[in-house]
């Protein structure tokens, strides 16, 4: 049977050069990167170089990255770190700001905080295109807020948020009269935007940038987080004085390998993303012109080239996702149904969507070894599935809406 | 995360459609937690003079757990009488597909609920 994977925003394959050069640090050069014997040695210069891989990808310093088990520590670490770090020196409150459409593990941390009176927060809503409006950040800045945190691509629906004019305003806020020392930090979590946009720390104007290797043929389980030099975060798992004193743990010597190795395969990205590009159109195009009342959720324009998030009347995400699955193409939905927790997915409501029309989206994220002959294969398979689910529903919404009314 | 029991009624439900000029007709569910649920009902009296379900079909909006307990009920109410359908609970449907995940015992098990609502709605009708 076929079998088409478009999820890649969910994950990548470990690519074979990179799982390569990772192999002899499982069991050959296995030391432990903080032994002072050749065997640690030999680890630690394999961390070293990893470090610069990902420093020169982010035009960073090398005492500026920080390796993390992955996307979700490095944000965690960066806005507990930024509150606690602030907290020991002022003893008040601060505020921070960041998006309703976050992923979870930013929105969470957040919600989390202000449950726990550690901070206030205000999340910013995006607009219908799923964009968030500079001005709107602006605005809802206050004499104490220390931190704006706003992702750079959103998982859901791979729209991309204006990060350096973010930037660009913070930046002329704290040069403003008045703010004293304090200075308002910005994070961004820019997991989906590895390899698709530019990650330039200077030109986005960040402080803070969090990513993660799986999401780019790199390993799971490994992560890193921008520090900018002379910011003051403080760790927040205690133990060892590794990462700068940042975090606490042995290193993860192979995955910190294998995510270095990743990073400094982004090459031509701007040949690739055309590429992708122009699949992803192609894609876009042939959904909504084949399938009735189906629609695009976010903006055409300003969205990751890999993503496609459709929605489809009369049809539930999670059935569609299973037929499809039979079919051999793999993807994802922000449907309920499909969810641990049974709510509808945030982003699509953060949108304006109403719950009943979250609940037949779906997301296919494309790759860079996606090819036309699997879109086309895919878009067979979605319209066929699409039709069967509606057959089954018949009438039952129709009919729905006549008796309430 | 679901059995082949469940697979398969999801993938080739049976009874699946709609009767012209119903005896009873249940619709339980709502468009925002996402499962919706249609059952029509054929009654007939058989030669005891009983009232049996001689024909049911459903319309499913939802997940695979929804289409497949919706298929599954109307294996089990086929051909019983009233008393025997209404006898039908979540619990007889999710068995009969050889367990349903936790998470989804209760939101997309609405098929026994769906069915009474049929066999109430041909009983007020027919009110005498």
């Amino acid at each position: 049977m076929k079998q088409i994977y478009f999820d890649h925003a969910a994950t990548t394959p470990v690519d074979k050069k990179v799982l390569q050069e990772m192999m002899p640090y499982f069991n050959q050069n296995f030391g432990n990167a903080s032994s002072i014997h050749s065997f640690g040695q030999e680890a630690l210069l394999a961390v070293e170089k990893a470090r610069m891989q990902v420093a020169k990808y982010f035009n960073a310093n090398l005492n500026e990255i920080i390796f993390t088990s992955g996307a979700t520590e490095s944000n965690n670490l960066a806005i507990k770190g930024t509150d606690r770090a602030y907290f020991k020196k002022e003893k008040k409150k601060p505020h921070i700001i960041t998006t309703t459409f976050e992923h979870h593990c930013v929105l969470e941390t957040v919600k989390k905080m202000e449950k726990e009176n550690l901070i206030e927060a205000t999340f910013i809503n995006p607009k219908k295109d799923g964009v968030i409006d500079v001005r709107d950040i602006k605005n809802a800045i206050k004499s104490n807020t220390i931190l704006v945190s706003v992702m750079y691509v959103n998982n859901e629906i791979g729209t991309v948020q204006p990060i350096s004019e973010i930037g660009r305003m913070i930046k002329s806020k704290n040069s403003e009269q008045g703010t004293g020392d304090k200075k308002i930090i910005f994070h961004t979590d820019a997991t989906q935007a590895v390899a698709y946009f530019d990650c330039n720390v200077e030109k986005l104007g960040v402080d803070l940038m969090s990513m993660s290797a799986h999401k780019i043929y790199g390993p799971k389980g490994v992560g890193a987080l921008y520090v900018k030099f002379g910011l003051d975060i403080a760790k927040i798992q205690d133990g060892g004085a590794q990462e700068f004193g940042l975090r606490a743990g042995t290193l993860n010597v192979p995955g910190i390998v294998g995510l270095g190795s990743a990073i400094s395969m982004i090459r031509n990205q701007d040949s690739v993303n055309t590429k992708i590009r122009e699949l992803r159109d192609y894609l876009v195009a042939k959904i909504l012109k084949e399938i009735p009342d189906s629609r695009l959720n976010g903006s055409k324009i300003k969205r990751s080239p890999n993503n496609v998030n459709v929605n489809f009347s009369r049809v539930e995400g999670e059935s569609l996702l299973m037929m499809l699955s039979a079919e051999g193409v793999f993807a994802s939905t922000g449907s309920a149904c499909s969810s641990g927790s049974l709510s509808p997915s945030h982003v699509l409501l953060s949108l304006g969507l109403k719950p009943e029309e979250t609940h037949g989206s779906l997301r296919l994220t494309l790759g860079k070894n996606t090819t036309k002959k699997e879109i086309d294969y895919a878009v067979k398979a979605i319209k066929k599935s699409v039709e069967k689910l509606r057959k089954v529903s018949g009438n039952v919404l129709k009919d729905y809406y006549k008796n309430k009314s | 995360m679901y059995s082949k029991k469940v697979l398969e009624h999801f993938t080739r439900p049976h009874n699946q459609g709609v009767i012209k000029n119903p005896s009873g007709v249940g619709m339980v569910g709502n468009p925002t937690c996402g499962d919706m649920m249609k059952i029509y009902i054929k009654v007939k009296k058989d030669v005891k003079k009983r009232e049996v379900i001689s024909d049911i079909k459903f319309e499913t909006l939802g997940c695979a757990s929804a289409i497949a307990t919706s298929s599954m009920i109307t294996d089990l109410a086929k051909n019983k009488t009233l008393e025997e359908a209404l006898k039908i609970t979540r619990n007889d449907v999710a068995e009969a597909l050889e367990g349903l995940p936790p998470i989804k015992m209760h939101c997309s098990n609405l098929a026994a609920d769906s069915l009474r609502e049929a066999v109430r709605d041909y009983r007020d009708k027919n009110k005498k």
